[in-house]
């Protein structure tokens, strides 16, 4: 399949045609609801977030914003560490794009391509990763990374993120190589490139979109992720690392400052990549 | 047509074999051996102090309550919404773009999110004081209140992961053919006779895709539960990470995650065999 064809079909005036407005008005109730359910919290922890001491405990509350400062939020990353874990997570995001992407790509421009012995083995390895829980692969990288001199690195962070990262790698590449026709491709062989040329001139160019989103997902990925983060830093933490281990302790509005952060660029992340999400799961569902 | 069998694809292939075989397989076997060693001898010493431990029959019961009530009401929720909006023509794209942001929100941020809104002085209690349901800030997210925590991971949970089966499951009905519904409305078939008769059976596949894949993640829950309610409901992922980092125990915490990992199989064995595919049912 291709990026294309995962695209949702636009569905055209008639259909709009035979729904009764009764249940249109049903319909956009229930969206309606839907939407709130997403958007609701996330606008309530970023009052949280910008409230500040004052706003965390004023009671009742009201839903309209009210002791909104950008103090708030300047104090949260004035504490010792914060800074510092927000720097963290972005190397360890960087890296695990880089990483996932250089891995990922070459791979899923040979599933794109060529019919090869051993294809399945290797689909179902790289699926495999996806069907065994997180813990079990970031436990032993503990002793090993303090052996290696990587424990406590956000390049060990990144490494066991991109574990996570290469599979969602491997299938988008995938089917954006299938996107994009072997003719042109040919075509340039004929004109006398070498493969490695026509792969640079023809279908990088048409690819670099769609790499990019890969890249996103990567990088969501590892921003995300807590549990290897947790266990294999100590005083470099990650921002999710760093926010855990100061769960217990710190006050209610430097937790919701730190998880508003959290969120702020996967919103935008989704935005930039939502042409591909289904692409990747109609192909991973297969 | 792909190209006759060459050694490219391999020279493609190789790097992240190599990656895979040094971060994914080896930390594997090395779990599954730490798991099972104590001192230098084989033993199941490890699994029995895990079994011993306080909380483990605790953490069993809590992680499995909440698979067992998040997952399916996600497939329920999931399907509720692809069906609205495959009926939509206009504004479809910010919709979907709406419904699919908690997919790229961590665990941890969705549990601080609804902690902002249930917390003692939050707003669900602000709303419940303003309805005259309570006299002033209630805890709802303490060890005393364990109903109420529950449900509390519940909404977190059903808030942040419903968003991955939504995205299977529409990836999955665009591949459904137009022309089985048409026809079967032309026999008279109703709307819900077409779902459950047409819709459904052909999404067998990517509903499979969706519970192993939630289900494997529902196994591993751990930093929403940790944001809302702390230690004060423990799950099987919470305990590896505490015999990890604060006990130090490394042979307990690798056997919580051989524990994970053998639920996790066993529910993936059974999702294959239980909603398995015969070829001819394929559209």
């Amino acid at each position: 399949m291709t990026i294309q064809a995962a695209e949702l079909p636009q569905t055209g005036k008639s259909r709009s045609m035979t729904l009764p407005s009764a249940r249109r008005l049903l319909l956009w109730t229930g969206l309606a609801v839907l939407l709130a359910w997403v958007l609701v919290p996330i606008y309530f922890v970023a009052l949280g977030a910008f409230g500040g001491r004052l706003g965390v405990f004023r009671w009742p509350k009201t839903i309209w914003p009210t002791d909104l400062s950008l103090a708030a939020m300047t104090q949260f990353l004035a504490i010792e560490g914060v800074f510092n874990a927000l720097v963290n997570s972005l190397i360890a995001a960087g890296l695990t794009v880089l990483f996932s992407v250089f891995l990922g790509a070459p791979a899923g421009y040979a599933l794109a391509r060529y019919s090869f012995r051993g294809q399945n083995v290797y689909r179902l390895l790289v699926l495999l990763t996806r069907a065994f829980p997180l813990a079990i692969l970031a436990l032993p990288l503990t002793v090993s990374f303090i052996r290696l001199g990587l424990y406590d690195t956000p390049f060990g962070v990144s490494l066991i993120h991109t574990v996570l990262a290469l599979p969602f790698a491997v299938l988008v590449t995938q089917s954006l190589f299938m996107g994009i026709p072997r003719e042109y491709e040919e075509a340039a062989w004929v004109f006398g490139c070498t493969r490695f040329q026509a792969f640079m001139k023809v279908v990088l160019p048409l690819a670099l979109p769609g790499l990019a989103a890969t890249a996103i997902f990567a990088f969501v990925i590892s921003w995300n992720e807590v549990f290897a983060a947790s266990i294999l830093t100590v005083r470099e933490r990650t921002l999710t690392a760093y926010l855990l281990r100061i769960l217990a302790e710190s006050p209610l509005h430097y937790r919701f400052a730190g998880g508003f952060i959290l969120i702020i660029p996967s919103v935008l992340f989704i935005f930039a990549v939502r042409r591909y999400l289904f692409a990747v799961w109609g192909i991973a569902s297969k | 047509m792909p190209a006759r069998t060459s050694w490219i694809p391999y020279a493609l292939i190789a790097p992240s074999v190599a990656f895979l075989a040094a971060l994914f397989l080896m930390p594997l076997v090395q779990t599954i051996w730490l798991s099972f060693s104590a001192g230098d001898a084989l033993s199941l010493e490890n699994y029995r102090r895990m079994a011993g431990d306080l909380n483990f029959s605790l953490a069993v019961k809590n992680t499995f309550l909440l698979t067992l009530v998040v997952v399916p009401l996600q497939v329920v929720l999931a399907l509720a919404m692809a069906t609205m909006v495959t009926k939509l023509d206009k504004g479809r794209d910010l919709v979907l773009w709406v419904l699919t942001i908690p997919l790229g929100i961590s665990d941890l941020a969705a549990g601080l999110a609804w902690l902002a809104l249930l917390q003692n002085t939050g707003y669900l209690n602000s709303a419940l004081y303003a309805l005259g349901l309570i006299e002033g800030p209630t805890g709802w997210l303490s060890q005393e209140t364990p109903w109420s925590l529950f449900f509390a991971i519940v909404l977190a949970e059903l808030w942040r992961a419903t968003a991955i089966v939504l995205v299977i499951l529409i990836a999955g009905l665009q591949l459904i053919p137009k022309e089985f519904s048409e026809a079967a409305e032309i026999f008279g078939a109703k709307p819900w006779t077409r779902f459950t008769r047409i819709t459904l059976p052909l999404l067998k596949p990517s509903l499979q895709s969706a519970l192993i894949l939630r289900t494997v993640l529902a196994f591993e829950v751990f930093a929403v539960v940790y944001a809302l309610g702390g230690r004060n409901f423990p799950v099987l992922a919470g305990e590896a990470y505490v015999w990890q980092n604060d006990n130090q125990n490394y042979g307990i915490a690798a056997a919580y995650a051989v524990l994970i990992m053998a639920i996790s199989l066993a529910a993936t064995a059974v999702y294959l065999r239980v909603l398995r595919t015969r070829p001819e049912q394929l559209p």
